[in-house]
């Protein structure tokens, strides 16, 4: 299997990745997607539960496959729970990681909703909502930068870059559907360009 | 905001299970993202919202935290039938999605040894780098109206990439530091 490693957890380490993602699920002012470069510190760099290939694949697949953009986590919490070594494990995973990163914030937002929708002219609710804006745009940024820079694995690989930044620039500037720019990626990488 | 007072009464969704199958319709064609088809599939063609609603209901989904179409899906279903709508239209927007990439996972671990597919895989999360920056890019335009100065935030924006992309300082405390801040700097600006 692609990067599969083996790793053991114990019943703490499934309540820290619940706990993780929990918090993170608080953090995730941009999107479940600008919390991805913490998602792959802890993960990844400190735990070593999921390699750097399962950690690129999961958010890939999700972008290929319908559905919310948020379903990368299920397929990190999937992975985790093949490494660990079976597939009951693996649905345990994404229970973890999807009723971790849902749980804290949907019950925040159904709270609040409501009463931020009320007091929208308000200027401590204006405040926050625009003063937030910067640095989302930045964690944005800075999980482009983390998915480039690790797609082809280690070392400095151009091509790969030069996929980025041309599919970054198409989508920023053009309305070509996604799904173009992401099928030209995956023809390119088949065949051995990329 | 100035919206008016709705001169029509907005067709509305007949039943939980009403609910439930528009959000899985729409779910399951949002390739890369859900947003578009929402503002397509409710507004335009259900007409479940205007499009003032909807922009409303975009902006306080983002200020919250948690996936910003999930919180949308969620605020949409409790309009109608409180709590119950809630959860239902966030099973719509999840139950099926998540049954269909599990199955991807699946088949994508029975074929990764294939040196077409790990390519087709490496070219796919190249571009996803693409469409997540691009997203950065299209949301900093919005920066120019921000209360934040503009050179404020280049500075707040820089500082925060340089510590989480290549520094990997914890976001929680950049987070509060820089989104505080920003906070702090937007207050003053604002009347």
């Amino acid at each position: 299997m692609n990067g599969a490693i083996h790793i053991t957890l114990a019943w703490h380490d499934w309540l820290n990745l619940f706990a993780h993602y929990m918090l993170l699920s608080l953090m995730s002012l941009g999107g479940a997607i600008s919390t991805t470069s913490e998602m792959h510190r802890f993960l990844v760099e400190q735990h070593g539960w999921l390699s750097q290939a399962q950690f690129n694949d999961s958010i890939a697949l999700a972008q290929a496959a319908p559905g919310p953009n948020v379903l990368f986590v299920a397929l990190m919490g999937w992975n985790v729970g093949m490494n660990a070594g079976s597939t009951s494990a693996a649905f345990l995973g994404v229970a973890t990681t999807m009723i971790g990163i849902l749980l804290p914030s949907t019950i925040f937002t159904y709270q609040v909703a409501q009463w931020g929708h009320r007091n929208r002219e308000l200027r401590p609710v204006r405040a926050f909502k625009q003063g937030m804006a910067p640095v989302v745009i930045a964690l944005l940024l800075s999980t482009s930068w983390i998915l480039a820079s690790s797609a082809g694995g280690s070392g400095y690989h151009w091509p790969l870059w030069l996929l980025t930044l041309s599919s970054c620039l198409v989508i920023w500037r053009t309305k070509l559907h996604l799904l173009w720019v992401l099928g030209a990626g995956a023809l390119l990488g088949a065949l051995g360009f990329v | 905001m100035t919206s008016p007072p709705s001169a029509f009464e907005h067709p509305r969704p007949e039943s939980l299970l009403d609910l439930f199958v528009a959000f899985t319709v729409l779910a399951l064609q949002g390739f890369g993202g859900v947003l578009a088809v929402v503002q397509r599939e409710l507004v335009e063609r259900k007409r479940w919202l205007s499009n003032e609603e909807f922009i409303e209901d975009w902006a306080v989904a983002q200020i919250m935290p948690g996936p910003n179409v999930v919180n949308l899906s969620m605020m949409i279903g409790a309009r109608y039938f409180g709590l119950r709508g809630a959860l239902t239209a966030l099973a719509g927007m999840l139950a099926v999605p998540l049954v269909l990439i599990l199955l991807l996972a699946i088949l994508h671990a029975r074929f990764a040894g294939n040196a077409q597919v790990a390519g087709a895989l490496r070219g796919m999360a190249a571009v996803s780098a693409g469409l997540i920056a691009a997203t950065g890019l299209k949301m900093s335009v919005a920066l120019k109206r921000n209360p934040v100065p503009l050179q404020w935030c280049v500075a707040i924006g820089a500082i925060g990439f340089v510590l989480v992309a290549l520094l990997k300082f914890p976001l929680a405390y950049v987070l509060l530091a820089l989104g505080g801040l920003g906070c702090v700097l937007a207050y003053r600006n604002l009347r």
